[in-house]
C-alpha cells in the first residue's frame, strides 16, 4: 500500500517574462498509491504551474521529479510523451475534446497511441470507462452535442483509458455547476475507493478538498500544509 | 498500428476541413494538369520540328568537298623548307565530288555495330527544262529501299508510290514546289539538263514534300542508277554516304573518327543543325519553368491552408500532446495531410493532364508544309508523368514541412494556460 508513485524533490520554477520571478520554491512531497489528494491555495500561488511540471509537460524547472521511481530529468521529449501516455491521465478545466471524432473515439485515442491493445480491445476498454462514468449512451455522439458535465466526464474517461498510475486534474470542476461538480466528485471518490486509483486534483472548492484523503495547501509557491 | 492511427487522425482533420483541402488539392491538380499538357505539347512540337530535320538528315554525312589542296608544291619542296611563302588565289583542281575508296568504307561501316544503317547518295546539279525556261534544281540519286528504311522517305512522298522510283527506269519524284512550277502531273515526262549539258527525259512517278518549301522547289529524287546515267558516270560513282547511328549522341565523336579514318569530310547532325537543338532545349526549358512555377504557387496554397489548419487546431494539438502524442507524431500528422493533398491533387492532375493532352492531340492542325501532321502533336512520354508525380509530392512535402514543424513544436502548457 505504501508504495510511492510520485516524488517531487526541491522543485523550483522561475518565469523570466516580464521580470524574473520565482513561482515555485523548493516544492518537496510525495504521493502514495491509492491516495486521493487535493491541492488548494490562493489564485496565482502556483498550483497549475506545479501540475504542469508534475505531468511532465513543462520541463523548464530545477529540482527532481520521479514518477514510478524513474527520474524525469534526462528524458527526451518523445520519452516524456510516452510517460504521459502510459502513466498519467490529465483532466483540465476545459474538456479539450476533438470535435472531429465521436466520444468513443476521443476516449480511444490515447489507448490507440499506447498500442498495447488491439483496436477492438481499446474500443472495449473505452466503452467500459464510459460505462463507469455513466455516459455510455453518448458514445457515438460528437462532443459538441453533449452538455458541459457530460463533456467533462468524457474527458475523465479519456484520462482513464490507459489505466494510468495517477490521474491529475487542474480544477476539473471549475466550469461546472453544483450538481455536476457533485457527480464528478463522486466519480473520483469511486475511482479512489473501488479501483484504488491515485488522484491529484487542484481545486478552489474547499468543500471538495475536505472530502479528499489529503490536502496540500500552497501559498506563494510554497507548500504550507500537507 | 501507430501509422494507422496517425493516418486516421490526418484523414479526420482533412475531412473536417474538406473545403479548404479541396481548394488546395485543386491548386495542385491544376498545376500538374498544366504541367503535363504543356510539356507533352511542347515536346510534341519539338519532336515534330526536330523530325523535319532529323528524319531526313543523316547522323553523319560523308562526302568530298571540292577545295584547294592544303599542300601546295612549294610546301613539299626541300629547298624552301623553313621559309615562308605566300600564294594567293589558289584554285581547286578539277576534281570530282566522287568518294574514292567507297568499297573500303562500306566494308568498315558494315562491320561497325554502332551503325544502324547507311545509304549512298548522288547529288546532281541540274536544270529542269520548262519550255524556254531552265529552273535550277538538284536531283538526289538514292537507294530507294535504304532511304525508306532509314530516312522515312515514304512519309514524304505525298503523291504516287515511292517504290516506283526503283521499279520504273528513268523515273523521278519531283519536289512538290518544282512540280507546281513545271505543271508536271504524275505520269508526265519532264526534261532535265545536267550542269555539263547532258539532257535526259524522266517520267514523274510522285511528288515529294519535305515541309520546307524552299527545299521542295529545288529537290527531286531519282534512283542511284538513274542519277549515274544522268551524269554519265560509272556504277561506282557516289558523292555522299549517309550514315544513321544507333544513338544520335555518338555522331560528333564518330564523325571525327571517320574523317580521320577515311580522309574525307564528315559532318555530324549536331554541327549541321545546331540551331534546332538550341530551339528545342529552350522550349523545353520554358515549359519546365512554367510548370514548376505553377507547382510552387500551388505549394504556397498548401502552405497557407496547413498554417490555417494548425492555427485552428491548436487546442487539438495541445491535447494530443498532453495525452501522450510526441512532437514527432504531430509532425507526421500534418506531413501526412500535406502529402495526401499532393497525392490526390497530383494524381488527379496526372489524369486530367492526360485528358487535356488527348484533347489537344485531336485538335486538327493542317499546314501545307507538314504533310504528315494532321493534328497538334503531343508527346505522351511517361517521363513527364513521372516528373509531375514526383514534383507534386516534393512540393507538397516542402509546403507541409514548416507548418508541420511549427505544429510539432507547439507547447501544450502555453495553449492550456491560455484558456
Ligand atoms: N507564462 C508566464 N509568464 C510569467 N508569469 C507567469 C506565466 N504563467 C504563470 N505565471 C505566473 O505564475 C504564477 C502562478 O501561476 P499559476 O497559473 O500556477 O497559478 P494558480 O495557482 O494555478 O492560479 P489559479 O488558481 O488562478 O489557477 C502567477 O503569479 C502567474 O502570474
Ligand atoms: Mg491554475
Amino acid at each position: 500500500m505504501e508504495s510511492i508513485i510520485l516524488q517531487a524533490n526541491k522543485i523550483s520554477k522561475y518565469f523570466h517574462d516580464p521580470s524574473t520571478i520565482q513561482v515555485l520554491k523548493e516544492i518537496t512531497f510525495s504521493l502514495n498509491k491509492g491516495e486521493f489528494t487535493s491541492i488548494i491555495g490562493k489564485s496565482g500561488c502556483g498550483k497549475s504551474t506545479l501540475l504542469y511540471i508534475l505531468s511532465t509537460m513543462d520541463t523548464d524547472y530545477t529540482g527532481d521529479l520521479r514518477i514510478d521511481g524513474v527520474g524525469m530529468r534526462d528524458k527526451k521529449e518523445g520519452e516524456l510523451a510516452r510517460v504521459r501516455n502510459e502513466k498519467i491521465g490529465f483532466v483540465f478545466q476545459f474538456h479539450y475534446l476533438l470535435n472531429e471524432f465521436n466520444v468513443l473515439r476521443n476516449v480511444m485515442l490515447p489507448g490507440l497511441k499506447l498500442g498495447k491493445y488491439s483496436e477492438k480491445e481499446v474500443e472495449e476498454r473505452a466503452y467500459q470507462k464510459l460505462k463507469i462514468l455513466g455516459i455510455e449512451k453518448e458514445a457515438l455522439k460528437i462532443p459538441n452535442q453533449l452538455s458541459g458535465g457530460q463533456k467533462q466526464r468524457v474527458a475523465i474517461a479519456r484520462a482513464m483509458v490507459n489505466d494510468p498510475l495517477i490521474i491529475m486534474g487542474d480544477e476539473p470542476t471549475g466550469n461546472l455547476d453544483k450538481k455536476n461538480t457533485e457527480i464528478v466528485f463522486d466519480i473520483f471518490k469511486e475511482l479512489s475507493d473501488v479501483y484504488n486509483q491515485t488522484l491529484l486534483i487542484v481545486t478552489h472548492d474547499n468543500e471538495f478538498a475536505n472530502r479528499t484523503h489529503r490536502i496540500i495547501e500552497m501559498e506563494d509557491g510554497r507548500i504550507i500544509r500537507m | 498500428m501507430n501509422f494507422k492511427l496517425i493516418n486516421s487522425i490526418s484523414v479526420s482533420l482533412l475531412v473536417a476541413r474538406w473545403k479548404q483541402t479541396l481548394v488546395a488539392a485543386i491548386g495542385v491538380t491544376f498545376s500538374i494538369t498544366m504541367f503535363i499538357a504543356l510539356l507533352s505539347f511542347m515536346s510534341g512540337l519539338n519532336d515534330m520540328l526536330d523530325g523535319l530535320i532529323v528524319n531526313r538528315t543523316p547522323h553523319i554525312r560523308l562526302y568530298n568537298e571540292i577545295q584547294a589542296s592544303k599542300n601546295q608544291p612549294i610546301d613539299l619542296s626541300k629547298e624552301y623548307k623553313g621559309h615562308y611563302n605566300f600564294i594567293r588565289s589558289v584554285k581547286p583542281k578539277n576534281e570530282r565530288a566522287q568518294i574514292h575508296n567507297c568499297p573500303a568504307m562500306i566494308k568498315a561501316l558494315d562491320n561497325d555495330d554502332r551503325v544502324l544503317g547507311y545509304a549512298p547518295k548522288i547529288v546532281a546539279q541540274v536544270f529542269y527544262n520548262v519550255g524556254d525556261i531552265d529552273l535550277t534544281g538538284v536531283i538526289n540519286g538514292v537507294n530507294v529501299d535504304e532511304e525508306a528504311r532509314l530516312f522515312k522517305f515514304k512519309d514524304y512522298v505525298t503523291a504516287g508510290n515511292y517504290i516506283d522510283l526503283k521499279n520504273i527506269p528513268n523515273s523521278i519524284i519531283l519536289g512538290k514546289g518544282a512540280a507546281e512550277k513545271m505543271l508536271a502531273n504524275i505520269g508526265d515526262v519532264v526534261q532535265v539538263t545536267t550542269s555539263k549539258g547532258e539532257r535526259m527525259q524522266l517520267k514523274v512517278v510522285g511528288y515529294f514534300q519535305s515541309g520546307i518549301q524552299e527545299v521542295d522547289k529545288v529537290q527531286s529524287y531519282a534512283s542511284i542508277s538513274t542519277a549515274q546515267k544522268l551524269l554519265g558516270e560509272s556504277k561506282n560513282y557516289i558523292t555522299d554516304i549517309q550514315v544513321k547511328l544507333k544513338d544520335i549522341a555518338w555522331a560528333p565523336k564518330m564523325a571525327k573518327e571517320y574523317a580521320n579514318l577515311f580522309d574525307i569530310e564528315a559532318v555530324d547532325i549536331q554541327t549541321a543543325n545546331s540551331q534546332f537543338e538550341t530551339g528545342s532545349s529552350i522550349r523545353t526549358l520554358i515549359s519546365y519553368a512554367v510548370g514548376i512555377t505553377l507547382l510552387i504557387v500551388a505549394g504556397f496554397g498548401i502552405y497557407n491552408i496547413l498554417n490555417m489548419m494548425i492555427y485552428e487546431k491548436m487546442d487539438s494539438i495541445a491535447i494530443l500532446k498532453a495525452t501522450g502524442f510526441s512532437g514527432n507524431d504531430v509532425n507526421r500528422i500534418f506531413i501526412t495531410i500535406a502529402l495526401s493533398i499532393g497525392f490526390f491533387g497530383g494524381g488527379m492532375g496526372l489524369f486530367l493532364g492526360f485528358g487535356l493532352s488527348n484533347i489537344i492531340d485531336n485538335v486538327p492542325f493542317n499546314t501545307a508544309s507538314l504533310p504528315t501532321i494532321k493534328t497538334f502533336p503531343i508527346n505522351y512520354n511517361p517521363k513527364f508523368y513521372f516528373i509531375g508525380a514526383v514534383f507534386s509530392l516534393v512540393t507538397t512535402y516542402l509546403a507541409g514541412y514548416f507548418p508541420s514543424r511549427k505544429a510539432s513544436k507547439i507547447d501544450p502548457v502555453v495553449i492550456i494556460r491560455g484558456k
